[in-house]
């Protein structure tokens, strides 16, 4: 029920690794972005963003700080660790080939 | 790499198990601040508070289930709901604490009855014998083909035995020991009856059994010429000689009762403290067959029987083809002895050993494996009905937010819990039951059956016990699951819901209770079959009165025939007259009615030396070939047994005092040697034509000379000759009176007599090996039975009620529209009675299958015995007309209008 339809399943870490790695930032701001990059494309809603943020962060590929935010107030910052530096080339890895073969096939031209 | 990932993760985990506070106001904050931030964006795009509050949640989802989603994500949290719901079990347990007594309770004693009866299997069945590879041994003997089924054992005299130890060609090694045990041992304050065995040299070797300290007998010790020497087992070492070294060396003074002299023997060795030798109870003094004494010079007298190890790479089918080669070959150059042609039979050591007790404990394994199921099945049912009566608190917290896996989970550790305890109070109750069955087992039947020793819990037992409870636990946490997953997540807010759920689980419900009805009914025809078994057995016709008969065992002490005799009127007694005159002194005791003396009373286990029936005057082609068994009695004994004379007389006075050549026959000789024609007259010449012939004088009804289950078979009777004998005294008041009177007349007598034990032959009937197995197992199944029955009665109990507490608005509304009271008697009654048919006619079906299998242990009984049959079907349709009698007249009693009301 809370599974986002429109991404393609498993890419949801490799989206959220590529955003904390540019600079960390707090889950509110991590949906903002995304939406923001992707041209409203790609949106994900908390119901998705929450679960996999910790569950990255269990995995050790992301750490998570209280900081105080642009406007005064505390918030949790997720930053890139080692690991995850690791895991988003793999993952990044992963999806070029993934999405370097799908779009092989779909510009086939009908004979 | 791996490792270094768990250093880091490790801490994390810790936290979130450890830190729970801090971790959830974490995930508060982070979840507030991101609906205020959403909020703040909403307004800054122009919408009211409320709206961009309202809209921000409804983008969110619940806030509660987005929690638990990030909590699922951080793994602990397994583990952190498993302990939630292990206290929650826990609670609910304690909170309903007749529910759980009871799944706790049966299902423990059915775990009970499993391991502790698997430790009996386990110590008779599957830990080895004290041999080496137990599995090469083999008893072996020679016997007609067409009697060989089922034997066991068998006899061959000594010189016979030398021939096949010399001429076998399929053994490693043979040996031999003489079935008449027992020794008198000299000691400082009188003579002892010890327990021991005269063997051949060769028979620890055979056994491949090592002396503790000395060395076994040497080849050279064993025949006419053989010094005399004697191996002593561990126990006499410590209690006779305080388990000195010194041992070795030293000089006892042994005595065969039957062989009547007494010789100093040299202790040369000390067997280890494991070794034991069934058909030698508790033995305490091994020696060998030295002395040409009669019987082992006669190729007709049987009294060996022999054990042999098999060559290597030898089948029993090979060496069972080379040793009937061998009996064949010495019938062709011993015919007198050997009129019939015989085959070899080998028969593992093991089998001979277990005899019997191998497939009761077999059996009571499955029975206590079957109460173990409807111990399961009752209790089954009894948590899918909790389950169901739970729906409407599963329907609460799921919508609340609990995930369906969660629910499964936490109903499947409140059947873990339960059958954690159930198996841990089982285990015990198990252990408490071994030492309990152990401690029912009397020296004698330990003796029998020295493998039963030191019964406990060893690795094997372990894993049976965790096995049961394994497969235990997984049927009590898998049925709630089968029964949550049938209804979806049982959603069963709406009242009417119950109605679906009901039936499900009333089928079910049903069938379990029908298979329970089943079980039930195989326990309770095993139980009456080898109850009446057990009632014929006791009941037997003996072919005597054993009320009153009283047993005494009286061995005159040594007669000295190589040394010069200190008492010039001992040695010099013609056989037999010590016997007439101790029994003529005891019947001048008041309250005796009569006295008679035998060399073995009847229902004994011991062996009487057997002979062929030479009918004088027929051809030898004629003369039947078989050995039967002879015992030599005094005048008065049948008249003191009250046995019944069919024809002729018994033995005069005279007869007995000059040993004349008389004999009686019994009704089974008489049939099998002179059929129909009257034997009174006739002679019979005991063991060929050469010997005597011996005119019969009377004919008496059969006496069960052995254990009372054997079957009739020819015996003769002889006037008594030796000098030990058993006396049989028929008493008038209670005999336990008699014995210091006893004893002091036979003192008058004889001073230095060995006296035995002054038992009745009633009270040895009861202790006779096979009476006392089948009277534990009778008892045994018979209280699994009568568990058995009650579970499975009550189960139905609960079918049938439940089923009614369903069905009341249906009851209610058939009323009111003009049912009668009858009628709903009879639909609930008809229900319990459609389960209980179905069940009893299932279980009559396996239970004539599975009194078949134990077909041997029954005793003159059938398998179809049609009284048991019957009787149990009666009884467990009754018990379930009266269990769904309750139900049904609380249906019959429904007020329609208070039904219709509450609709």
């Amino acid at each position: 029920m809370s599974k986002p339809s429109d991404l393609v399943q498993g890419t949801l870490d490799l989206l959220l690794l590529k955003i904390v790695a540019l600079e960390p930032l707090h889950g509110w701001a991590i949906a903002q972005r995304l939406k923001q990059v992707s041209g409203d494309v790609l949106q994900v809603s908390e119901g998705s963003l929450y679960p996999a943020l910790h569950k990255l962060e269990q995995e050790g590929w992301i750490t998570s700080t209280w900081e105080i935010a642009e406007s005064g107030r505390r918030a949790k910052f997720y930053t890139l660790s080692r690991a995850g530096r690791k895991a988003l080339e793999r993952e990044t890895a992963n999806w070029e080939r993934l999405s370097g073969a799908i779009s092989r096939v779909v510009r086939l031209k009908e004979v | 790499m791996r490792l270094l990932r768990l250093l880091y993760t490790l801490p994390l985990r810790f936290r979130s198990l450890f830190r729970r506070d801090q971790v959830e106001q974490d995930l508060e904050d982070e979840f507030r601040d991101h609906l205020e931030r959403q909020v703040e964006a909403s307004i800054a795009r122009g919408m009211t508070h409320d709206q961009a509050r309202y809209a921000a949640m409804r983008a969110f989802g619940g806030v509660e289930q987005r929690k638990e989603e990030c909590r699922d994500m951080r793994h602990v949290h397994f583990i952190e709901h498993r302990l939630q719901d292990l206290r929650f079990a826990i609670r609910q347990l304690l909170r309903y604490r007749g529910f759980a007594s009871a799944a706790i309770l049966v299902p423990a004693l059915g775990i009970a009855a499993s391991v502790a009866l698997f430790g009996f299997v386990d110590a008779a069945l599957i830990k080895p014998l004290p041999y080496a590879e137990p599995s090469r041994l083999v008893t072996v003997f020679g016997i007609r083909s067409d009697l060989a089924a089922g034997q066991k054992r068998g006899s061959v005299s000594y010189l016979d035995f030398l021939d096949w130890r010399q001429r076998n060609r399929a053994f490693g090694s043979v040996a031999a020991y003489d079935v008449r045990a027992g020794f008198l041992l000299e000691t400082t304050t009188g003579p002892e009856r010890v327990p021991g065995l005269r063997v051949t040299s060769a028979f620890f070797r055979t056994l491949g059994v090592r002396t503790l300290i000395g060395r076994e007998f040497a080849a050279d010790e064993e025949g006419a010429a053989a010094p005399p020497t004697v191996l002593i087992s561990y126990a006499a070492w410590q209690k006779r000689f305080g388990g000195n070294l010194d041992v070795l060396g030293q000089t006892i003074t042994l005595q065969s009762p039957w062989l009547g002299n007494a010789e100093p023997h040299v202790v040369i060795g000390v067997l280890p403290p494991d070794f034991h030798f069934p058909m030698a109870q508790h033995a305490e003094f091994w020696a060998t067959i030295r002395r040409a004494q009669a019987c082992w010079g006669i190729r007709s007298c049987r009294s060996l029987e022999a054990i042999a190890r098999l060559g290597n790479g030898v089948s029993v089918q090979a060496a069972s083809a080379d040793m009937t080669s061998v009996l064949e070959q010495l019938r062709r150059e011993y015919p007198d002895h050997h009129r019939s042609p015989e085959v070899a039979k080998l028969v593992p050591l093991r089998d001979v050993m277990l005899g019997d007790v191998g497939r009761v404990l077999t059996m009571l394994l499955a029975g206590s494996l079957l109460l173990l199921i409807i111990a399961c099945t009752n209790v089954t049912s009894l948590v899918l009905a909790r389950t169901d009566s739970r729906a409407r608190e599963v329907a609460v917290r799921n919508a609340l937010g609990a995930s369906a896996p969660r629910l499964v989970l936490q109903f499947a550790t409140e059947a873990l819990v339960l059958a954690t305890i159930a198996a841990a109070l089982g285990v015990l109750l198990a252990s408490l039951g071994m030492r309990f069955l152990s401690s029912l087992l009397t020296a004698d039947m330990i003796s029998r059956m020295p493998y039963l020793q030191g019964i406990g819990f060893n690795p094997r037992l372990i894993v049976f016990a965790v096995a049961v409870t394994v497969v235990v636990a997984s049927v009590f946490t898998l049925t709630p699951l089968a029964r949550i997953s049938v209804s979806g997540t049982l959603v069963g807010l709406r009242d009417d819901s119950r109605a679906t759920a009901g039936t499900t689980w009333r089928r079910l419900g049903a069938h379990l209770v029908v298979a329970e009805l089943a079980v039930a009914v195989v326990l309770l025809v095993g139980a009456g079959l080898l109850g009446r078994s057990l009632y014929r057995l006791i009941h037997v016709d003996v072919g005597f009165n054993a009320q009153q008969l009283a047993e005494l065992s009286v061995i005159p002490r040594f007669v000295r025939t190589t040394t010069a005799d200190p008492k010039p009127d001992a040695g010099k007694e013609q056989p037999g007259v010590l016997a007439r005159r101790i029994a003529e002194r005891i019947e001048a005791v008041p309250g005796v009615q009569s006295v008679g003396y035998a060399d073995l009373l009847p229902l004994s286990a011991g062996l009487a030396p057997t002979s062929t029936f030479w009918v004088t005057g027929r051809a030898s082609e004629e003369q039947l070939p078989d050995d039967w068994p002879v015992r030599r009695i005094s005048a008065h004994y049948f008249a003191t047994l009250q046995a019944r004379l069919l024809r002729g007389r018994y033995f005069s006075e005279e007869e007995v005092a000059s040993v004349r050549p008389v004999m009686i026959i019994n009704e089974s000789a008489a049939r099998r040697y002179f059929r129909s024609a009257d034997p009174i007259g006739q002679s019979i010449a005991l063991g060929g034509a050469a010997s005597p012939a011996r005119e019969i004088v009377g004919v008496v009804a059969d006496i069960k000379d052995g254990p009372p289950e054997t079957p009739s078979h020819p015996s003769a009777y002889v006037p008594f000759d030796q000098p030990a004998f058993a006396l049989a005294i028929r008493l008038s008041q209670s005999e336990q009176t008699f014995l210091p009177t006893v004893r002091a007349a036979i003192r008058e007598i004889r001073p230095d007599a060995l006296v035995g034990e002054l038992t009745t032959l009633a009270e040895r009937a009861n202790r006779l090996p096979s009476t006392s197995l089948h009277r534990s197992t009778a008892w045994l199944i018979g209280a699994f039975a009568a568990i058995a029955f009650v579970l499975s009665v009550v189960g139905l109990y609960g079918v049938v009620a439940y089923s009614v507490g369903q069905r009341t608005r249906e009851i209610g509304v058939r009323m009111a529209l003009g049912a009668q009271r009858r009628m709903v008697y009879r639909l609930v009654l008809g229900e319990a009675a459609w389960l209980a048919g179905l069940g009893t006619a299932l279980g009559m079906i396996c239970a004539v299958t599975a009194a078949t299998l134990m077909r041997s242990l029954l005793f003159d009984v059938s398998s179809w015995d049609p009284a048991t049959l019957l009787g149990t079907g009666l009884l467990l349709l009754l018990a379930a007309l009266l269990a769904s009698y309750f139900p049904a007249h609380r249906a019959a009693s429904v007020n329609p209008i208070e039904v219709l009301r509450s609709e």
